[in-house]
């Protein structure tokens, strides 16, 4: 059992160095000096401490007030009071057979602010009051957070790769720096990221990185599709689907590729072998995975979104929105989300269990040409006709965080995996920084910027690579940003260097974690919440079929009283004297609600009400 | 004991009731016998009774005994009557022969000894018998079993059992006896020994080396008697210091405790200056604490001559120079309080003092931004705040505040310290006084400002509301010159002057696009919504306009909000690589074109339908009332003919208020408020046992226990299951002596059964005393 070090215990290590001897015995009302603590102990520097440090060290575990690691931060004294039943012992010192201790005893601290991240349960919300048998189940919960979360804290250590992002030398500008200098500064094996590919002939490109960044899939508008390992270069599959390939779309592995085409949409292995042809999804302009779902979404010109689950080749939604051709469409990488961008400046989001948009934010004054959201789900960037972009918080409120008005509309938009934000706009491609991960970039310098050779038509960040993909009419540009993506990949989720066994053993996993569709919502953390609504309702029927509430407050029976005391006049007095304080109570409350009712109700009413009313007829 | 005394009253009980028998008995037989002796003389009987009868009808002696009026010698063999003797019948007298008897001597002690012998007492019934036998036999159990109730609970909660359940190792065996049977036999390990050997160092017994043992062995009684000493007299000290400290803070005394504090500031201060010679780092500490001090006095209104008190001594301060004076050693504190402490070298603090002021708050909002880190609505304030002003209009400085600024930081200059207080002092009293007006005129202004929505209302309002601003204005100079100070005049004149564009700023603005355009910057800093108010700093106490503001912002209509959101103009990108298509086009044309965008949005109207739509929603969520109204019942029916407006509120039951929607405060945000029943068929319905608010449930269900989420170990220990068996072992029942309890519960039946009324407190502490043994 670990916890995160609080200040309330810590190893007490300090009592074996030489100048933790006490000269004079500390009071509690004194600063604690050092962190020897245990005030029972004044008088001379002893020789025989050795002795004592046993009992001492029992006594420091409670009482020592300060701790030597981290003194910044505390966790809330709530959790500091629960202590382990088991009785948490620290490690003391450990003679080894040299008699040498070490001079670092026990665990090596955990980073609070580290431990912090992991803590899940919301100690800010306020609790009704609990019988105590809930309460030590209570105490359990939170010991258990605070340990897996010092545990998770720990393992940070093993994220050996660390971000870091392009630095200008004072007063110089990164985006001045063209893609070449970068290559030219970078190794080799990372200029070999940055390529160009030379397809003029068949028209805008749209590109797809595969889950792990391992492999690109990109359509052209005159019917070509191609994917490879763009690693190593090495061409998977390369057709011809004689039509107009609208998206293309990675499904959970590089093994199968949709591809939106002008009539259905259709399905092809990594040799080029046409699987399926969805008709059920016609003329599908857009394309969303959702991974851990397996579904496809599909946005179409009939203004139809379809979700078609992958796994059993069910369709499992289709809902119309109502807004005419849909061509905006993103997903939101935190809870599934799929937002819609509309011709008259709304956005809406969707979850196949629900047939209207969950959400409708009013964007831009005209019509929506591209939505981005970021990895955490916090912000989603949108640009509309208006040449306006905007950065919304999704975090409820919905309101725009920062604004920009571009030379040109952003056509397309793209958030990387930490947060930096990249937008086309014609033929050029403007990359903006937040300040730390998940952070909101400010709209004011770009970060970097290229031009391509023909107007952009597709982007997106290449995960877990510091690359950015872009399609243009000329062909497909991978551009080298520093900085852009996440440094450390989980090998069990989506390993960039996994084997084809691998590959197979981590598709049998993810199909038997696989989320229902209809778990999509808004608040994915909802569904932790207890259905308020039907335990009422359950709780109402069986009062019902009872007759009486059994978890109502018994009405209160006074006990008669001895020594001729209980005279039934008494008892009823008394009765009566608890019965009309609740109900005092009760009436006081219900005035105190009308009152502020009233008061609320006045406030918009003096709003309305203006002296110059009486003008208007 | 009790049940003796019980036994004894019931007894008492008993005899007593026996003899009312007797006399019960001997009531009817003594009128019988007296109309037997007396048959003839039965007339006078007869009225004798009803004399009687008559005579206790006053209901005094109702029910007096019946009396012998005459002796009666005849003594029946069945009877022993005393009556008419007067004296009563004692056992020795029956005893007593005639004439005295040695031979009776035996029998006479034999009665004696009996005599004073108690009776015996009677046998408690059956049930009294079983009662108690059933109250030791529950006693007993409960004992027995109350004390597993520790074990029990502790079971309960554990995080895992395993069966069969087995004893714990509680003893380790100590490392030398482990070591003792170790013996060196590689070379390696035997030369290691060897080496250990030479210097010493401990092998069987690992924990103290010889000399340590030879440090254990020193102590002295003598030393240990010092030791203790030292200790007491330690515990001493601290209990006198706590017997003082306790005293201290039960003085009552103001002005003891204002003298203590005083002398522990100057204290702090005088250690904080050798402090700072001593250690300038831990003075920035100390720096640090105090200029969080004088934020928590500058954030709270304590000195502020705004509580009760002040205001009451405000009341007095024109006729009481007490009150005045109380009142501005309020304010001097406040300063004092308030003042930076300027710690600076020798050789910088030459430098102007404005220069300190302006920087230092820089510094301080800057590490504000710093610890808000992620907090993207701070980070976004910051960057409107400074960049949007700076980049936007760094033409117009907001003057007047500087003017204010400068101006207070002259009188404290010239004036001495008095005399700015009494200043300070009226002028917070004209600016309460002068909010108040503000607030009596603040509708007035700010309701023309937002109706802005319905342009043509605006335009007939226009030329209303400048009337009105005129009047308004000379109105509330007319009043602030009899309030008023040269000072304040200064200031009232200043704050018009803002306010007017103000006011009038807003009616025009949506007019036109042109003016929409002109207008453009201004909006954007003094935009309500978005982005978000700028932040008047340090001054909000003195700027006059604060006040105006405030109502203002909170005061919003949602027509206004949205065309905010939308109209506002961002600032522009400047990118170095402009895009082709663009980038011949000079700023003019570039303007024209977003004049030409601008005109071309114009026609649709993408709010106002917006606007409607949410409306609409708004509408179809709202729970609808149910009319059961029967036409024709009670009244005149037919066509053309209409239940009465009466009937139908009778009848029409409301649907109760639905909790506010989200998006009440979201003018742009449509929230579906329909309940998601898939994603509600896989939440929880049923709140577990212990638990009786769903939120106590909710919080232990706040964590993840996949693997996905958790590390493995943390993912093991989460899903470790609560019982765990073992296979082909037998579970036997849990024993006393696997417990660590010992078989002897005869001691404590003996205790219950001596005195089985003891409570049970005192019971379970013998109980705990019992396991602890």
């Amino acid at each position: 059992m670990e916890t995160v070090p609080r200040p309330g215990r810590g190893p007490q290590s300090k009592k074996n160095k030489p100048q933790a001897k006490r000269k004079k015995p500390r009071r509690y009302w004194e600063e604690e000096t050092a962190p020897t603590a245990a005030g029972a102990s004044p008088g001379p520097p002893r020789k025989r401490k050795n002795l004592e440090l046993g009992r001492h060290r029992q006594k420091n575990s409670h009482s020592s007030k300060k701790s030597w690691l981290s003194k910044k931060s505390q966790f809330p004294r709530k959790s500091q009071e629960q202590k382990q039943p088991g009785g948490e012992k620290k490690p003391g010192p450990q003679r080894s057979l040299s008699g040498f201790q070490d001079p670092f005893p026990g665990p090596a601290p955990v980073p609070e602010e580290v431990a912090r991240k992991f803590c899940r349960i919301d100690r800010s919300k306020e609790l009704p009051h609990s019988l105590p048998k809930t309460r030590s189940k209570l105490e359990v919960a939170e010991r258990v957070e605070e340990e897996i979360s010092a545990k998770a804290a720990r393992s940070e250590l093993l994220l050996a790769e660390e971000p870091g992002f392009l630095e200008g030398e004072d007063g110089e500008d990164t985006a001045t720096i063209r893609q070449a200098d970068i290559v030219e500064a970078v190794d080799i094996a990372s200029a070999a990221k940055h390529f160009d590919l030379n397809l003029r002939q068949f028209g805008p490109y749209r590109l797809n990185y595969s889950r792990t960044g391992r492999h690109l899939a990109f359509g052209g508008r005159r019917g070509h599709v191609a994917a490879l390992d763009w690693v190593t270069k090495k061409l998977m599959c390369e057709i011809n689907v004689m039509e107009a390939v609208r998206d293309i779309r990675f499904l959970h592995s590089e093994a199968l590729l949709a591809v939106a085409q002008n009539r259905w949409l259709r399905i092809y292995d990594n040799q080029g072998i046409e699987l399926h042809c969805i008709r059920r999804c016609d003329r599908v302009t857009r394309l969303e995975f959702l991974p851990f779902h397996f579904l496809l979404a599909t946005a179409s010109e009939t203004g139809f979104l379809t979700y078609l689950d992958v796994s059993v080749g069910k369709i499992v939604a289709a809902l119309n929105a109502r807004a005419g051709r849909l061509n905006v469409m993103a997903q939101n990488p935190y809870n599934a989300v799929i937002h819609l961008g509309h011709s008259n400046g709304t956005v809406s989001l969707w979850s196949p269990s629900v047939q209207e948009p969950l959400v409708k934010i009013l964007c831009h004054r005209g019509g929506l040409q591209a939505v981005a959201v970021d990895s955490t789900g916090t912000y989603m960037a949108t640009s509309g006709l208006d040449h306006q972009l905007k950065i919304f918080d999704l975090r409820g409120t919905f309101r725009p965080l920062s604004a920009r008005t571009l030379p040109q509309g952003a056509g397309h938009l793209a958030f990387s995996q930490r947060g930096l934000l990249a937008a086309g706009m014609g033929d050029v491609v403007n990359i903006w920084v937040g300040r730390g991960k998940a952070s909101l970039p400010p709209l004011e310098q770009p970060y970097l910027t290229h031009r391509l050779a023909g107007p952009v038509h597709s982007l997106q960040f290449c995960p877990f690579e510091d690359v950015l993909g872009v399609g243009h009419s000329g062909g497909i540009t991978s551009m080298l940003v520093p900085g852009a993506a996440e440094p450390n990949f989980d090998g069990l989720e989506s390993n960039p260097y996994r084997s084809r066994k691998q590959r197979q053993e981590w598709e049998v996993k993810a199909l038997l974690e696989k989320v229902p569709a209809e778990l999509i919502c808004l608040n994915p953390r909802a569904l932790a919440e207890v259905d308020v609504i039907s335990l009422e309702q359950r709780k109402k029927e069986r009062t019902e079929r009872l007759g009486f509430d059994p978890e109502a407050k018994v009405p209160f029976q006074p006990k008669p009283k001895r020594k001729g005391r209980g005279s039934t006049a008494s008892l009823v007095k008394r009765k009566k004297k608890v019965l009309d304080q609740e109900h005092r109570d009760k009436v006081r409350q219900s005035l105190e609600q009308q009152q502020q009712q009233q008061q609320q109700q006045a406030k918009p009413a003096g709003v309305r009400l203006s002296a110059l009313d009486r003008f208007v007829r | 004991m009790q049940a003796a005394e019980m036994n004894a009253i019931r007894a008492a009980e008993g005899l007593l009731a026996l003899s009312q028998q007797e006399e019960l008995v001997d009531l009817p037989n003594c009128p019988l016998s007296a109309s037997e002796d007396e048959g003839d003389s039965d007339g006078e009987r007869k009225h004798q009774k009803l004399l009687e009868s008559i005579g206790s009808l006053n209901g005094k002696n109702r029910w007096k005994l019946a009396e012998r009026s005459e002796a009666s010698l005849k003594v029946s063999e069945f009877n022993v009557s005393s009556e008419g003797s007067g004296e009563k019948l004692v056992l020795s007298d029956l005893l007593e022969p005639v004439k005295s008897s040695s031979s009776l001597a035996a029998v006479k002690k034999q009665l004696s000894r009996v005599k004073s012998k108690k009776a015996v007492e009677l046998p408690l019934n059956k049930e009294e018998v079983e009662r108690i036998h059933r109250e030791i036999a529950f006693n007993k159990t409960s004992q027995t079993l109350s004390k597993w109730d520790p074990i029990v609970l502790k079971n309960r909660q554990a995080e895992q059992l395993v069966f069969p359940l087995e004893k714990k190792q509680s003893d380790f065996v100590p490392i030398e006896h482990v070591f003792s049977s170790w013996k060196p036999r590689t070379p390696l390990e035997q030369e290691v020994f060897n080496l250990l050997h030479k210097n010493k160092q401990p092998v069987t017994d690992p924990l103290l080396t010889p000399m340590e043992k030879a440090s254990l062995k020193a102590m002295s009684l003598e030393e240990a008697k010092m030791r203790r000493a030292e200790l007491q007299r330690a515990r001493a000290l601290q209990s006198y210091y706590e017997a003082r400290a306790r005293r201290e803070k039960k003085i009552k005394s103001k002005k003891y405790h204002k003298i203590v504090k005083k002398g522990k500031a100057k204290k702090a201060l005088k250690e904080f200056e050798q402090l700072r010679k001593v250690n300038p780092i831990a003075a920035m500490e100390e720096l640090e604490k105090i200029e969080k001090a004088r934020m928590m006095e500058r954030m709270s209104l304590k000195h502020q001559n705004s509580g009760k008190w002040a205001k009451s001594k405000a009341i007095m301060a024109k006729y009481d120079l007490e009150a005045r004076q109380a009142m501005q050693e309020q304010l001097a504190k406040n300063k004092e309080l308030t003042q930076k402490l300027q710690v600076v070298s020798e050789n910088e603090e030459d430098k102007g003092a404005e220069e300190e002021e302006l920087l230092v708050p820089d510094v301080v909002n800057e590490v504000q931004m710093c610890a808000d880190g992620p907090n993207p609505w701070m980070l976004r304030n910051c960057n409107s705040d400074a960049k949007g002003e700076i980049q936007e209009e760094p033409e117009q400085p907001p003057k007047p505040m500087v003017q204010e600024f400068s101006e207070s930081e002259d009188d404290e200059r010239t004036g001495t310290e008095e005399e700015i207080l009494l200043q300070e002092f009226e002028e917070r009293r004209s600016l309460r006084k002068r909010s108040e007006l503000n607030q009596d005129a603040e509708p007035v202004g700010s309701q023309e400002t937002k109706d802005s929505s319905s342009q043509e209302v605006l335009t007939e309002l226009k030329a209303l509301t400048q009337k009105l601003n005129k009047k308004k204005h000379q109105s509330r100079k007319q009043k602030m010159s009899s309030a008023g100070t040269v000072l304040q005049i200064q200031r009232e004149e200043c704050a018009p002057e803002e306010e007017e564009p103000l006011l009038l700023q807003r009616p025009e603005r949506a007019q036109t696009l042109e003016d929409l355009e002109d207008l453009g910057h201004e909006e954007f800093s003094q935009n309500k919504e978005f982005p978000r108010p700028v932040l008047k700093g340090e001054q909000t106490e003195r700027n006059p306009n604060n006040q105006i503001d405030a109502p203002k912002g909170k005061k919003k209509e949602e027509m206004i909000d949205l065309q905010n959101l939308l109209t506002t103009k961002s600032p522009s990108v400047k990118s170095l690589a402009i895009p082709t298509a663009i980038e011949e086009l000079e700023d003019e044309e570039e303007k024209h074109q977003k004049q030409i965008i601008k005109e071309a949005f114009a026609g649709d109207d993408v709010i106002k339908d917006f606007l409607k739509e949410k409306k609409e929603a708004v509408e179809a969520s709202k729970p609808k009332d149910v009319d059961l109204t029967l036409p024709g019942w009670g009244e005149w029916g037919g066509i053309g003919l209409k239940p009465s407006a009466k009937k139908r509120r009778r009848f029409l039951i409301k649907a109760p208020k639905g909790p506010p929607r989200k998006d009440k405060n979201l003018p742009n945000v449509i929230i579906n408020e329909k309940r998601n029943i898939h994603a509600a068929a896989h939440q929880v319905r049923v709140l577990p046992y212990p638990f009786t608010h769903h939120k106590q449930f909710e919080r232990t269900i706040q964590i993840p226990i996949g693997s996905t989420w958790n590390t493995q170990r943390a993912f093991q220990k989460l899903t470790t299951p609560r019982v765990v068996t073992k296979p082909g072992h037998i579970i036997k029942p849990i024993k006393a002596e696997d417990v660590g309890y010992s078989s002897s519960s005869k001691l404590d039946l003996s205790v219950t059964q001596s005195n089985p009324k003891r409570p049970t407190g005192h019971r379970k502490k013998q109980l705990k005393k019992n396991t602890v043994d």
